[in-house]
């Protein structure tokens, strides 16, 4: 009984294992002095440096007091007490409420972000905008975990990006790395709007790579092609990059190349990147594990279309999840692979 | 028997006329307006209010805590006789012999997961009066709702140990075809909901079912079950404040465990805990020993008695601790002290609690102990072994079920999907059939 379970335990973590992390350079990152650290360790030390230059921002979401349910916030309440990094009740709204909307720097939440919604959506969103310009939400960033991680079943590996991308007045942003993680928070936490910050839960321990400790920041709404190419376009972002670049290295193989970009945020988002790369290779691929049907593939997809059809030379391909909720069992079959990904380079460059 | 005494004072918005219980009607004009403040009473929509000279804000809370319904002391002996309602001997010893059984699969399939064998784990330590006792005063027919720490509920109404192991292993037996994560249990035959992820979402959904029991006039209520962490949620509110508005037969069940993950209950919530909240939304409440078999029973007994012939709602606090981690994912040793837990393991443990009192009757021996650990250690071996086995649910399963019918972009990406599985199945676990 032990043996055969062991036996699929090790099939599961080769399934894990294969999914990596893309560790292309940001060129903006020039400085190398960095310490190896995962992606909880590169958010945690972003937290301390906002909390540090920043004697007006906080920390506060459910559990964040002891370090996080994902290690993210440990040590910042011992450092700069439970005034400043505080649990609070359990319930998400909340977390948006009165005394947030009056300070200018402020970080909250590890939570459901759905819970969330309506007081995004209504409030945070719009507060600049309704108010005429008189009120806005300073530095709000939301973080919240995101995405696939081998086991988490409906409620736990959503990809809810898309709802939030319909919602004018925020800045979504999803990271790739740890070293991208730690500059796109810093930059979200510092710029004047509420940003959500999807952290993709994937990543969070098997994500390493050299993370500069200085205080830096990565522009948002600015694409970065992470890999150059001529014949096709990928465009995505967070845990799927990795994905996708291994897709890219088969299809090198059997002499395909191409070129990967990195949205990083997704609202709003930077077109002009993806169409200077749509102009160069005439075919686009996009690929996400939210649900393909109203996902944010959809929109990239039809912006590019109105932008360079008459250079385009297939249609625009899109890879991934399914049209149901995120499965259980079913996981390794509702995932866009990095076959499924090859197989519409192949049949895209061949149209 | 106050309102009787005041007078009041009714405005009638056809006349403009002022009513005054006592005196004939006036005019608003020529009521002068000390004589309006010097009248005792409004006749305020929703019912008459005093009032009074005095500015006295009411308190944050009261002076007392409220105190804790208990019947068996911490040697298992009742307090007092006859202050609860009395259990037969056949009640008692399946209640007594399910807490142990729930205790045991709780040890072992936690450590299966330690083993790698199911991903995820959450066990219900410590709370097994509130789990087996609540559901052994409730019927059949009373719909659970459940949070997620109440598996003893459907361990009282016949969930086998086989079921529990095929939902944990997300296997083709599983009566929720393997799509949610390890102790997600359902079970439409044994009226209990599936279980849900985000907190307290079950809460306004209990107060909608009760009100359609009420609606067709069934001899049921609704139990939902509620930790201490779900009720700052504000769902938590809505579904109290719908229920009470509805005269809904729904008891809401807080598990008042002292920690919502890492968050003690000093930082959830000000004033005397769960139980105050109940007369603010016009609820009847009672706060119970949760550690005490006979008390938490006797509670539900009686709750559901008024839930139904009342129809009405009732909230009950049980007080309790969470002896375990918050789950497979959590280490509480982070944030709470080791000798708390301890404390609350060995010296408040319920199932030696309800053991000295069962076997004080003369229903329970040591020797029954041993049979029924030694049959049921087989059966929990028995089950994972056979839920490991099992195959996993065919790939038709993903699909199935978004709707009633598969819609066309789902028979669509099926098609594809299978297609890609034929020129790819390394990428794929073989133990799914396709
Ligand atoms: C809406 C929502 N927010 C956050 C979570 C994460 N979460 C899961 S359990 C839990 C704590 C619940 O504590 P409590 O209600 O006291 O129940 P207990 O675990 O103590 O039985 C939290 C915060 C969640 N599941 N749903
Ligand atoms: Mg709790």
């Amino acid at each position: 009984m032990a043996a055969s379970s062991m036996r699929r335990f090790g099939r599961l973590g080769c399934w894990v294992s294969r999914r990596e992390f893309s560790t292309c350079d940001d060129k903006v990152v020039v400085q190398k002095s960095g310490k190896s650290m995962n992606l909880y360790s590169a958010i945690n030390q972003a937290l301390h440096i906002a909390l540090e230059s920043d004697p007006r921002a906080y920390v506060f979401g459910e559990d964040v007091g002891f370090g996080g349910v994902f290690r993210c916030t440990t040590g910042l309440a011992d450092r700069f007490g439970k005034s400043r990094v505080f649990n609070t009740p359990l319930c998400e709204q909340v977390h948006l409420m009165g005394f947030i909307l009056t300070w200018p720097h402020k970080q909250g939440i590890v939570g459901f972000g759905i819970g969330l919604a309506a007081m995004i959506v209504n409030e945070a969103a719009k507060f600049r905008y309704r108010s005429g310009n008189q009120f806005n939400c300073g530095g709000l960033t939301i973080r919240a975990p995101y995405g696939a991680v081998g086991h988490g079943g409906h409620y736990h590996s959503q990809s809810p990006e898309a709802f939030f991308c319909h919602v004018p007045g925020i800045k979504v942003i999803i990271p790739r790395s740890p070293q991208q993680a730690k500059g796109l928070l810093l930059s979200s936490i510092r710029d004047p709007n509420p940003v959500v910050f999807f952290e993709p839960k994937w990543l969070y321990r098997l994500a390493v790579e050299e993370v500069p400790e200085h205080d830096y920041m990565l522009p948002l709404s600015e694409a970065e092609v992470i890999r150059e190419g001529s014949d096709i376009t990928l465009v995505g972002w967070g845990a799927q990059l990795s994905i996708m670049e291994q897709a890219c290295l088969e299809a090198e193989k059997e002499g395909i190349s191409c070129e990967l970009i990195d949205l990083k945020t997704l609202l709003p988002w930077d077109k002009e990147t993806v169409e200077a790369s749509v102009r160069k290779t005439g075919r686009l691929l996009i690929s996400h594990e939210a649900p393909v049907t109203g996902g944010f593939g959809a929109e990239i997809s039809a912006s590019i279309v109105e932008r360079c059809f008459l250079r385009l030379e297939a249609p625009v391909a899109r890879v991934c999840g399914l049209d149901t909720p995120f499965p259980l069992v079913f996981e390794p079959f509702y995932m866009p692979t990095k076959n499924k990904i090859l197989d519409a380079i192949k049949s895209t460059v061949n149209y | 028997m106050m309102e009787k005494e005041l007078p009041t004072l009714t405005l009638d918005y056809n006349t403009k006329k002022l009513i005054y219980s006592k005196i004939p009607s006036m005019s608003v004009s020529d009521t002068p307006w000390t004589l309006f403040l010097s009248w005792q009473a409004l006749d305020f929509p929703g019912g008459k209010v005093a009032f009074t000279s005095e500015m006295n804000f009411i308190p944050e809370s009261a002076n007392e805590r409220i105190p804790c319904y208990r019947v068996l002391d911490d040697n298992g002996e009742p307090f007092v006789s006859n202050n609860f309602v009395q259990v037969s001997k056949e009640v008692a010893v399946k209640m007594y012999s399910d807490m142990v059984t729930l205790q045991m699969m709780d040890t072992i399939f936690y450590e299966a997961q330690r083993q790698g064998r199911i991903s995820f784990y959450l066990t219900t330590l410590g709370e097994e009066a509130i789990n087996i006792a609540s559901a052994a005063a409730l019927s059949a027919d009373d719909l659970v709702l459940p949070q997620y720490r109440e598996p003893g509920v459907l361990l009282w109404r016949g969930f086998t140990l086989q079921d529990f192991a095929n939902q944990c292993f997300g296997n083709k037996a599983d009566s929720g075809k393997a799509r949610q994560m390890p102790i997600h249990y359902v079970s439409k035959k044994l009226n209990y909901f599936a279980v849900s992820s985000p907190m307290a979402t079950q809460l306004p959904q209990a107060a909608g079912v009760a009100y359609s029991l009420k609606m067709e006039g069934k001899n049921a209520c609704v139990a939902t079950y509620i930790g201490d962490g779900g009720t700052s949620e504000g769902d938590f509110h809505a579904a109290l404040n719908f229920a009470a508005v509805l005269e809904a037969p729904v008891i809401f069940i807080c598990r008042n465990n002292g920690w919502a993950i890492s968050t003690p209950v000093e930082e959830q919530f000000r004033s005397d805990g769960i139980v105050v909240r109940g007369q603010a939304y016009g609820i009847r409440s009672i706060r119970v020993d949760g550690n005490d078999a006979l008390a938490v029973f006797s509670a539900i007994h009686t709750a559901r008695e008024m839930a139904i012939s009342e129809q009405r709602p009732i909230l009950v606090e049980a007080l309790t601790y969470r002896v375990g981690h918050h789950s497979t994912s959590d280490d509480s040793s982070k944030y709470r002290p080791l000798n708390e837990i301890e404390y609350w393991k060995t010296e408040r443990s319920p199932v030696n609690r309800f053991r000295k009192w069962v076997e004080r009757n003369g229903w329970w021996s040591d020797k029954d102990e041993s049979e029924h650990r030694s049959s049921i250690k087989k059966q929990l071996l028995q089950a994972i072994q056979i839920a490991e086995k099992t195959e996993k649910p065919p790939l038709g399963g993903l699909f199935s079920d978004v709707y009633d019918h598969l819609p066309s972009n789902l028979e669509e990406q099926e098609e594809k999907l299978r297609e890609t599985i034929r020129r790819y199945p390394q990428d794929y676990p073989s133990d799914v059939p396709v």
